[in-house]
């Protein structure tokens, strides 16, 4: 029997500085994605595939397993895969079959998967990440495609847990929905890198199956997930013992759950204890991992070959049409697309990093010039996603009112101390920033005559700081200009309110 | 013969085509005939009157309008109960399954349907289609007409049993290990295997998918052929069908009619003779009478080798039980059929073993843990993995033989009908009677069954195995051995004294 570890074990041996724990000890990565093909019908059956229809109203009796259904596969759902196969650099068999996992679990109609085993349908690609200026090669062990399940949903406890729930209900309108894996080598010598190479890979994964438009990769619908293995090592060492974690459902998360890991893992090895292969669950509220029970690592899962389903040989004519018909993919996209803004390398990689480059491209073809559109994204909204811990996409702003604030901004309508106001007001969902501005009266002050009226009233409050004006120094103006804004609650254009105090003093 | 239930299916087609039955007095003779008989013979698990006659109706009322008709258009059906009907009862015999009705036809049923067959009920069987005698139902067994103290056959007994008797002229059995054949030769019925892939599975609950083959049961070849083109034919709904033309069977149940098989050679397996030890004296006399037969009809009789045909029965039993350990595993109780223990304390996980427990009899169970066995991890590749490497040499055996043959015989089944209870306590003495109808099985190619003698003065039958996609040679073979019987065997069955 393995024993059980959990939290406790942790608790008792702590957790280790991040720092302190990436200089003792190597981290190896590794990681699984599973990717929601949005194919209009399911894996191995005609039933429509729509998110967030009522539940079992996507179902037929293929996807019930009602006694003698089979399952025929959708072409459009291997086509997608092997797309992604070429995408991440990989082969594509020659000869590929399905195989059956089996296990009961109640929204798993079969109580088999449908999935792939000795013969997946992509092998040995790659994908390259630079993180902190230096490029990481990640290499891709297989694709393979396979079905979700349903849902489980347990009613009638306080916490929405199967503890304490009075019935459980499942929903298999997911069930049978095409589910592509996609399965990392390990990942040696990211050193304390290793939770943003994790995150850059994941992050690239993304972008790259966006762009080919075979999944909306929402990780927030459950349309990609990740699993984070990770071990640690002594230099010099044979790898270490690793462990699975699931449920890792964010860009953010998976940074987190790698340094969790590492933190957690160094202080065991610290304490000489040993690390179980065992799988874990993010939590997302504090960020800790948690053992599963111990029973899920005795899994058997009797793998076969899929009797009901023909081995699949796809010819190389198709998989080259398919490859003549791959978009231009993400790396390719950021070389146009820094060179089109003319950003530096450093300020295009600040632009990854943030996860920025569909928003700002969006907020450019929104109307507004590339420097604004980086300027909001990478400035003022960067550091509100990081204070709400939320990522930049998620943000309640799109592109299109980014570009409209801009816009603002240039025509002289909101200075930059407005627009951050308006960015308050537009987050706070009372709508596009124009009717921001108006409802909370935050435009600037044009009209001249008030500037005046405003201006004379500082000069004749501040004689001597008008004196020193008068006498060449126009740096003093600053004081004058402080003293208008005050007035007009920072609704003055700067600008504007310089030229009228030099033109009236000079 | 004066009785509508003694009349060949291929008679009634003409007789309600030319107008001389209504297919609903055809109909209305078959229900009455299991009124009477099928409270001793336990054939059917359910009888659909009411649907029978209306289909029966819209038949005459189609005669009556000169509409063109099928082939088989008004002649009534039983349907194996692994066959999913929709609206009526289906329950592969087992507990798991006792009130579930489907939403949903089978290919073969929307078939029988658009062929304007009546269906009649659904038969009995060895639970989820695991057994050779029928004794494995949880509704009861079902008795042979030949000898009420013996078994029909299995896994198909009731479809057997219901031809032998005369309730329906035709029925519909499924062939995994032998469960279409074996029950014909000891019913004195005609029973075919088609190839896998040319019939349908979908709609089949699943014992064995890479084994599994829905088939024909008849008094005669002709009416077997007949039915087979019925059903048979690609399906896109199951991957594993062939998209190819379907043998003309028909045709060549007519031409072995005419009784000449000059230029036919026949293959003996050489290592079925050596292992004829299993087999009963009679049934051999038996056999070895209808070779003579075939001889005189100008068939060359020609020894193969097939070495690897010692490992069928093993290798079988290797992969059928993995295949139905995966297959049985969505009866669990959570969205179909029975649920045993949800007393609303007992967990999810506790219900569904429950509920297994109570609803699998005891050769389910059986082959369940078996093919869980064979198929966990270390012992896979010993077991599952090793039968997978003896099924490709046996495919290659047959792949040899029929360079040198058209066709092979031998014996359907080494006994006759056995007693009730005879083999229930010994299983492999129950797996015995498959022993020379797997390796088709194993294979892929046609098999069928054909009545060839009596032993003991029980049937004894002929097995005529083909290449795949090669079934006309096998109905051109039983047809022609049926050609040098005076009275058809399945027509000498002694009459049934109903209850």
């Amino acid at each position: 029997m393995t024993q059980q570890i959990d939290g406790s074990q942790a608790r008792r041996s702590g957790l280790n500085d991040y720092d302190k724990a990436v200089e003792t000890y190597e981290p190896v990565l590794g990681l699984e994605t599973h990717i929601e093909l949005d194919t209009r019908t399911k894996m191995f059956c005609g039933c429509s595939t729509t998110f967030g229809a009522e539940p079992n109203t996507q179902t037929c009796p293929v996807c019930l397993a009602l006694p003698g259904a089979l399952p025929v596969a959708n072409k459009a759902a291997i086509e997608a895969t092997i797309k992604i196969g070429l995408a991440l650099n990989c082969h594509i068999a020659e000869w590929t079959r399905f195989a059956r996992k089996n296990y009961f679990y109640p929204d798993m109609p079969k109580n088999f998967q449908t999935s792939q085993y000795e013969e997946p349908l992509c092998e040995n690609g790659y994908v390259d990440v630079v993180v902190d200026g230096k490029e990481y090669r990640v290499e891709i062990e297989r694709v393979h495609l396979e079905e979700d399940t349903g849902k489980t949903l347990h009613v009638g406890g306080a916490t929405g847990r199967i503890h304490g729930a009075t019935e459980s209900l499942v929903d298999y309108n997911r069930a049978g929905i095409p589910l592509v894996e996609i399965v990392t080598k390990p990942v040696p010598g990211t050193g304390a890198l290793a939770p943003e190479v994790a995150k850059a890979y994941t992050a690239e994964l993304r972008d790259i199956v966006r762009s080919l438009g075979v999944s909306d990769v929402r990780m927030e619908q459950g349309s990609l997930r990740c699993d984070v293995n990770l071990s640690l090592n002594l230099p010099g060492e044979e790898w270490g013992t690793r462990t699975e974690t699931k449920n890792v459902n964010s860009l953010r998360s998976v940074e987190r759950a790698v340094r969790y890991e590492v933190r957690r893992q160094s202080a065991l090895l610290d304490a000489g204890e040993r690390i179980f292969q065992e799988t874990r669950h993010f939590q997302e509220t504090t960020g800790e991992t948690r053992a599963g029970r111990s029973k899920e690592e005795a899994t058997d899962y009797r793998y076969f070959p899929e009797p009901d389903l023909a081995v699949m040989e796809p010819s190389r004519e198709w998989v080259e049409e398919l490859r003549a018909t791959l978009p231009e993919l993400p790396r390719k996209r950021r070389e146009r697309l820094q060179a089109e803004w003319s950003l530096g390398d450093k300020e295009m990689q600040s632009v990854v990093n943030a996860d920025a480059v569909d928003l700002i491209q969006a907020t450019v073809d929104a109307g507004t010039t590339p420097s604004g559109a980086v300027k909001w994204w990478l400035g003022e909204l960067s550091r509100r996603a990081n204070e709400s811990g939320e990522e930049l996409a998620a943000l309640a702003i799109t592109p299109k009112q980014v570009a409209e604030l801009q816009g603002m901004v240039d025509d002289g309508r909101l200075n930059d101390k407005l627009a951050r106001q308006v960015i308050d007001g537009v987050l706070a969902g009372e709508g596009d920033p124009a009717d921001v501005a108006a409802k909370r009266g935050l435009e600037v002050v044009s009209d001249t005559g008030a500037l005046e009226v405003a201006v004379e009233e500082a000069i004749a409050a501040n004689p001597a700081v008008a004196d020193k004006i008068r006498g060449g120094t126009h740096a003093a103006a600053g004081v004058l200009i402080g003293a208008v804004m005050k007035a007009t609650k920072g609704q003055a254009d700067a600008g504007t309110v310089r030229k009228i105090i030099l033109d009236k003093l000079s | 013969m004066s009785r509508i239930i003694d009349k060949t299916a291929a008679e009634l087609a003409a007789d309600i085509r030319e107008g001389r039955l209504t297919s609903v007095e055809v109909t209305t003779a078959f229900l009455d005939r299991i009124d009477a008989v099928d409270g001793t013979l336990n054939a059917f698990l359910h009888v659909d009157r009411e649907g029978a006659l209306a289909t029966a109706a819209e038949v005459d009322a189609a005669v009556a309008a000169g509409q063109e008709l099928g082939p088989l258009a008004g002649v009534p059906i039983a349907v194996k109960d692994v066959v999913v009907t929709k609206g009526l009862p289906t329950t592969a015999a087992s507990k798991m399954l006792e009130g579930w009705i489907p939403p949903y036809d089978a290919t073969i049923t929307e078939r029988l349907k658009a062929a304007k067959m009546p269906i009649l009920g659904k038969t009995n069987m060895d639970e989820f289609a695991m057994g050779s005698s029928t004794e494995y139902s949880a509704f009861g067994k079902t008795l042979n007409p030949w000898d009420n103290g013996r078994i029909p056959g299995g896994s198909g007994g009731g479809s057997a049993s219901a031809v032998a008797a005369k309730m329906a002229p035709l029925a519909i059995g499924t062939d995994t290990g032998g469960s279409i054949r074996q029950p014909g030769a000891v019913t004195g019925t005609f029973g075919a295997k088609p190839t896998y892939g040319s019939n349908s599975r979908y709609g089949l609950i699943a014992f064995s998918s890479s084994l599994d083959t829905p088939g024909p049961v008849s008094r005669n070849a002709l009416d077997g052929a007949l039915l087979h083109e019925v059903i048979s034919g690609y399906d896109p709904r199951d991957s594993t069908a062939i998209d190819a033309p379907v043998p003309p069977v028909v045709a060549a149940a007519k031409a072995g009619a005419t009784g000449d098989l000059s230029g036919v050679k026949l293959g003996i397996v050489k290592e079925f003779a050596e292992g004829t030890d299993a087999a009963e004296p009679g049934v051999i006399a038996a056999y070895e009478a209808g070779v003579e037969q075939l001889v005189k009809l100008g068939a060359e009789i020609v020894e193969v080798s097939c070495p690897s045909f010692t490992y069928a029965l093993p290798t079988y039993y290797l992969i059928a039980p993995s295949e139905a350990s995966s297959n049985l595993a969505r009866y669990d109780g959570v969205r179909y059929g029975l649920r045993s223990g949800d007393d609303g304390e007992r967990g999810l996980e506790e219900v569904m073993s429950l509920t297994r427990e109570a609803g699998f009899g005891p050769e389910v169970k059986r082959r369940i843990i078996l093919g869980t066995y064979a198929l966990s991890a270390g012992y896979v590749d010993a077991f599952y993995g090793k039968a997978q490497l003896v099924r490709t040499l046996i495919k290659q055996d047959f792949e040899k033989a029929f360079e040198q043959v058209d066709a092979i015989i031998s014996p359907t089944t080494p006994f006759i009908a056995f007693k009730f209870g005879e083999r229930t306590g010994d299983p492999y003495q129950m797996y015995l009677a498959d022993l020379y109808t797997i390796p088709t099985n194993l294979y892929g190619g046609p098999g069928v069954s054909v009545p060839v003698g009596l032993s003991e003065g029980m049937p004894v039958g002929l097995q005529v195995m083909g290449p795949v996609m090669g079934d006309d040679i096998t109905y051109r073979v039983a047809a022609a051995l049926e050609s040098t019987q005076e009275t058809l065997l399945a027509d000498t069955a002694p009459e049934i004294e109903g209850k």
